[in-house]
């Protein structure tokens, strides 16, 4: 761990304005950060302390919706009454993350914003595009059987790691943010990831400096079914291989709307319109769901040991599927 | 040892086993200290002034280094020295009495150890280590150990290739066969605890508080990679935060802690970084192995042969003696035996738990259900058939053998007859059922130890060798020894271990260490109850030792009464004898297991698991247990998920650390259950008892395998069976 400031903000404002430094982060449970640090993988001068601001509220809108805390901690988030009974698929992503001292500690904010688990990402010693911008990808061409296979560039194939990520894309959430200059803006959860391209080390759309306060959800879709859906290597404490977070209502036989994202694919939390419109307003039917994964996987491209990732993004997509029309 | 040795102290079990300490489930006597922080490890309480060490590995997988420079690390502020120029620096761990290759100019392997950096703190000594910039001309290394030639007689390792019969021939001729290869993966012992060395000199003697199994050997091998005799050298141990075979030999960090700790003057810890660990000590060989049965209809073997091949360095000496559990395993006349070297420029390979059994059981004990389905015989049965009179390969007798009682005990408590043999027929929703078996051994040692046991005038016992207590409850089985030969309660028995200025043993590994040091406990306590019988004007065997009282011809007298003033100092030295040489010795078991697998993703999750054993005399029944369970559990991890992944292009580790090479979690442990079927083993040794560490791990992967086997009808030979192996296999969603 290299030597580093540290201060303790006492707004979000004076937060943003402190972190918009170069070299500067924000910490709040430091679940993942603090690991990072220890490796050399981040190697902040300066940390602005969040934990102590008072962004740890769940709170209703008047839409119907709720507005989360930036530091809500995930164990208090995945408990709320409110998000059982109205976004289910939330709650669940949350407790197939991490584990349950992580996520007493993790927050919400933080959890947007976690880095890869890319085995080269961990290795300063490799060459690695998102940790040392123009060093190369070491994972192209080398063991990459928890990497992405979908919106991969040449530069890069990471995957974003975060469960609660995908079911907040799932459910349309809108992140809001206070940046340095004093404005606020709100963000809708599509917009907030960016695609590796030849940038891979800039994974989302903030500014320097600005700092997540809360996350919106909309009010929820009425009588739906939830799911989410997390495939892994082990019972507990493994990041999603495959993940699908689904909410779908249905008009009889018919899929009335559907909202549907996917976790360990992509190097953000993933969505495709077109997976959905293969599913909305047709009624259920096996091909149906392989035309909805025919629509997901159709330019996803494995990379030797991931290859596996596209037929099992194929059978868990349909088999939740079934589950979320009712018809397994 | 001879079977008339076995002392009159030790009760025979299930005959009387009332008031005795032996053999019951007593808590572990340093449980409350460790669990409340008070047990110190190899890196605490240091002595007052100690600083601490960062390692620089070698940024490259084979080639030399060119130059070092310091310049930016020595200059930080808070550190004491970065050296670079000792020619005694090892490259690795030393393993099996072997040196590592030593020097700081070749590289043998990537992360290998080239400066060492010193620090007032922790984190000064890593943002040194940062600064370190070493300059290397990179040369072809030999990284993938599928790639290189085979050579069929290695002159490492202690296992010499066994060829009986003609087994081309039998198998020819036989009925039925199976010819399959199986792989598996590199295995990171994976101690909870990191290797971690506190080292300081007092003139030119050195004291080294280490997290090692072995402290006797250890402390010959650190004096001769330091070029000082053994007597200057002295390694306490008291706590070992898991050794797993990991912590057999020395661990890079020691040597180099005794370096630093003598260039700055001043007492010097290190600890290794977990991602450090798996480059600087050494890891289990990935294994090919080939395995041929073959039978007459009947299911009688005719044939069997596990042919292996594993990998190590051109500096170890160790080889994985992969097909050793095989040996005694099965009748069949035509037997081969065989373990193949690759050399490879990746760190050593050595001892992890259950060194062969481990890994071998996953090929003979699949085979073998592979060889069941082909006969159309029950695979227990099958097991049953092949159980031999005497061991088939050396003809001697066996010391004592309870298989077919771990078989039907095991059957019988896990309801193995209810087994469906047709493989994919049980479904319960998206989860496939499967159950299977897999016979578990594991070759028993006794090794030469010394113990001495000291009574004192108070009457209390204090029981001091060089044993290590690495989780495994030697402190509370050494007590219960004592207490039951000398007729103490365990509040008057005290346990020093973990000092090499105590009577040597051969410390902990090889499942050695329990029936071993406790032997020689056994016989200390002889030496004083002789010396008491002599006090008391009696035979040694007219002596009942109870409640710190000694009785003799109705008279009774506290044991500290006779030791009038200066204490009694019984001494025991236990070392394999003619019944060592003249029977097979081995522990046995039966593993059973039931899976679900879930039919559209593959992920497989263990319902149960249920394991009888056969250990000889049982010590202590709870350690035991934690001892046989936990094996269980570790066997489950190797069938589902370690895998130490071995980056091709440059020798790197992909993923050594544990995020990534994932053990199995709580939540992938379901009930488990261990049951012994006890039998005091006589020839074995004065304890009677044999090894349990490393017998749980034997066969309880190869359950896990065949069980899925059952519930899926896919046959994976690639260890671990993750999802991706069997998706291929599963029925359409």
């Amino acid at each position: 761990m290299k030597l580093f400031t540290y201060e303790r903000a006492d707004s979000a404002q004076a937060a943003a304005t402190d972190a918009a430094a170069a070299g500067a982060k924000f910490i709040a449970g430091g679940t993942n950060l603090l690991d990072l640090m220890k490796l050399q993988v981040e190697t902040p001068t300066k940390l602005v302390d969040i934990s102590r601001l008072p962004l740890d509220k769940i709170e209703e809108r008047d839409d119907g919706g709720l507005t989360i805390g930036a530091l809500v901690p995930n164990s208090d988030l995945a408990a709320d009454a409110r998000v059982i009974e109205r976004y289910e698929v939330l709650s669940r992503a949350l407790l197939a993350g991490a584990s349950g001292q992580l996520r007493n500690k993790a927050s919400t904010g933080g959890n947007l914003l976690q880095r890869t688990r890319c085995y080269y990402f961990y290795d300063t010693a490799t060459a690695c595009n998102k940790r040392e911008p123009g060093s190369g990808c070491s994972a192209i061409g080398g063991f990459n059987r928890i990497l992405a296979v979908l919106g991969t560039s040449e530069h890069c194939i990471a995957t974003h790691p975060s469960d609660m990520a995908v079911a907040m894309r799932a459910l349309d959430a809108t992140i809001v943010t206070q940046k340095a200059d004093g404005d606020r803006r709100r963000i809708a959860i599509g917009d907030f990831y960016r695609l590796p391209g030849d940038t891979p080390h800039i994974e989302n759309v903030l500014e320097a400096g600005e700092l997540i306060t809360g996350v919106e959800l909309p009010a929820p879709v009425e009588a739906a079914r939830h799911l989410y859906r997390k495939v892994r290597d082990r019972a507990s404490y493994a990041f999603a291989l495959v993940s699908v977070a689904g909410v779908v209502a249905m008009d009889g036989d018919t899929v009335k709307s559907a909202s549907l994202a996917f976790g360990g694919l992509g190097p953000m939390p993933w969505r495709n319109p077109a997976v959905e419109a293969a599913i909305v307003g047709k009624p259920v039917t096996t091909a149906s769901f392989e035309a909805a994964a025919d629509a997901l996987l159709a330019d996803a491209r494995g990379y030797g040991s991931n290859d596996f990732k596209i037929p099992l993004a194929r059978r868990t997509l349909i088999a939740s599927l079934r589950e979320l029309t009712g018809t397994n | 040892m001879d079977a008339a040795a076995v002392p009159s102290g030790l009760a025979d079990p299930g005959t009387d086993r009332g008031g005795g300490l032996l053999g019951r489930p007593i808590d572990r006597v340093d449980g409350l200290s460790k669990v409340t922080g008070g047990a110190p490890y190899a890196f605490e309480r240091a002595p007052k002034g100690a600083a601490v060490a960062a390692i620089v590995g070698a940024p490259v997988g084979a080639g030399r280094v060119v130059a070092i420079d310091v310049a930016a690390a020595a200059a930080l502020p808070g550190v004491l020295a970065v050296i670079v120029d000792d020619p005694r620096m090892p490259a690795g761990q030393a393993s099996s009495g072997a040196l590592p290759q030593q020097g700081t100019d070749r590289i043998f392997h990537y992360g290998q150890p080239v400066a060492i950096v010193v620090a007032e703190s922790q984190q000064v000594a890593n943002e040194a280590a940062a600064l370190v910039r070493v300059e290397v001309t990179p040369a072809t290394g030999r990284f993938d150990p599928r790639g290189e030639p085979v050579i069929d007689e290695p002159r490492i390792g202690f296992l010499p290739p066994v060829e009986m019969g003609d087994v081309d021939a039998a198998m020819a001729d036989a009925a039925v066969t199976v010819d399959a290869t199986y792989t598996t993966p590199v295995h990171f012992p994976a101690a909870l605890e990191p290797h971690a060395t506190t080292a300081w000199w007092d003139g030119d003697r050195l004291t080294l508080r280490s997290s090692n199994q072995v402290i006797g050997a250890a402390r010959k091998t650190v004096a001769r990679a330091l070029g000082i005799e053994a007597e200057r050298v002295r390694v306490l141990a008291p706590y070992v935060g898991g050794g797993f075979g990991g912590k057999t030999g020395v661990g890079a960090e020691a040597i180099l802690a005794a370096i630093a700790a003598e260039r700055v003057g001043r007492p010097v810890k290190v600890a290794l970084p977990r991602r450090q660990v798996a480059y600087m000590t050494h890891h289990r060989s990935d294994t090919v192995q080939r395995i041929r049965l073959g039978t007459d209809t009947d299911g009688r073997l005719r044939a069997i042969a596990h042919e292996s091949v594993v990998a190590q360095n051109d500096q170890g000496r160790f080889l994985e003696p992969v097909p050793f559990g095989t040996l005694p395993l099965y009748a069949g006349e035509a037997r081969r035996f065989t373990t193949g070297l690759v050399r490879v420029d990746l760190p050593e390979t050595g001892a992890v738990r259950a060194p062969g059994e481990a890994v071998g059981t996953f090929a003979v004990e699949c085979g073998m259900d592979e060889l069941a389905e082909r006969l159309g015989i029950n695979p227990l049965e099958l097991r049953r058939i092949n159980e031999p009179p005497v061991d088939p390969t050396t003809g001697k007798r066996f010391s004592t053998r309870r298989m077919i009682d771990c078989y039907d005990e095991g059957a019988r408590r896990f309801g193995w007859p209810e087994r469906v043999p047709d493989p994919g027929s049980v479904r319960e929703g998206e989860w496939l059922i499967g159950i299977g078996m897999a016979a578990a051994l594991r070759g028993n040692f006794t090794v030469e130890a010394q113990a001495r046991v000291v009574l004192d005038e108070g009457g209390r016992a204090r029981v001091e060798c060089d044993m290590t207590d690495i989780g495994t409850g030697t402190y509370t089985i050494l007590a219960q020894v004592a207490g039951e030969m000398l007729g103490l309660g365990l509040d008057r028995v005290d346990v020093v271990i973990g000092d090499t200025d105590l009577p040597p043993t051969a410390g902990s590994g090889g499942s050695f260490g329990a029936n071993s040091s406790a032997s020689a406990v056994v016989l200390a306590c002889e030496d004083i109850r002789a010396e008491l019988a002599r006090r008391m004007n009696a035979a040694p065997e007219e002596l009942a030792f109870e409640n710190g009282c000694v009785r003799a011809g109705g008279r009774e007298t506290p044991l500290a009464d006779l030791v009038r003033g200066e204490p009694i100092v019984g001494r025991g030295h236990t070392k394999p004898g003619k019944e060592t040489e003249a029977t097979s010795q081995a522990s046995h078991g039966a593993q059973f297991c039931e899976v679900a697998v879930n039919a559209v993703t593959g992920e497989v999750r263990v319902r149960r698991m249920l394991g009888v054993f056969d250990i000889g005399r049982v010590l202590n029944a709870k350690t035991a247990r934690s001892q046989a369970i936990g094996g269980m559990a570790w066997g489950l991890a190797y069938a589902l998920h370690e895998d130490g992944v071995v980056d091709v292009r440059d020798g790197r580790f992909v993923n050594p650390d544990f995020a990534e090479y994932h053990v199995a979690t709580n939540a992938d442990v379901p009930q488990l259950e261990a049951w012994f079927v006890e039998q005091v083993d006589a020839s074995a040794n004065p304890a009677g008892a044999k090894g349990v560490g490393e017998l749980g791990i034997s066969g309880a992967g190869a359950a896990v395998v065949n069980a899925i086997y059952n519930a899926t009808g896919v046959r994976v030979r690639d260890m671990p069976v993750t999802l991706d192996k069997l998706l291929p296999g599963l029925p359409a969603v």
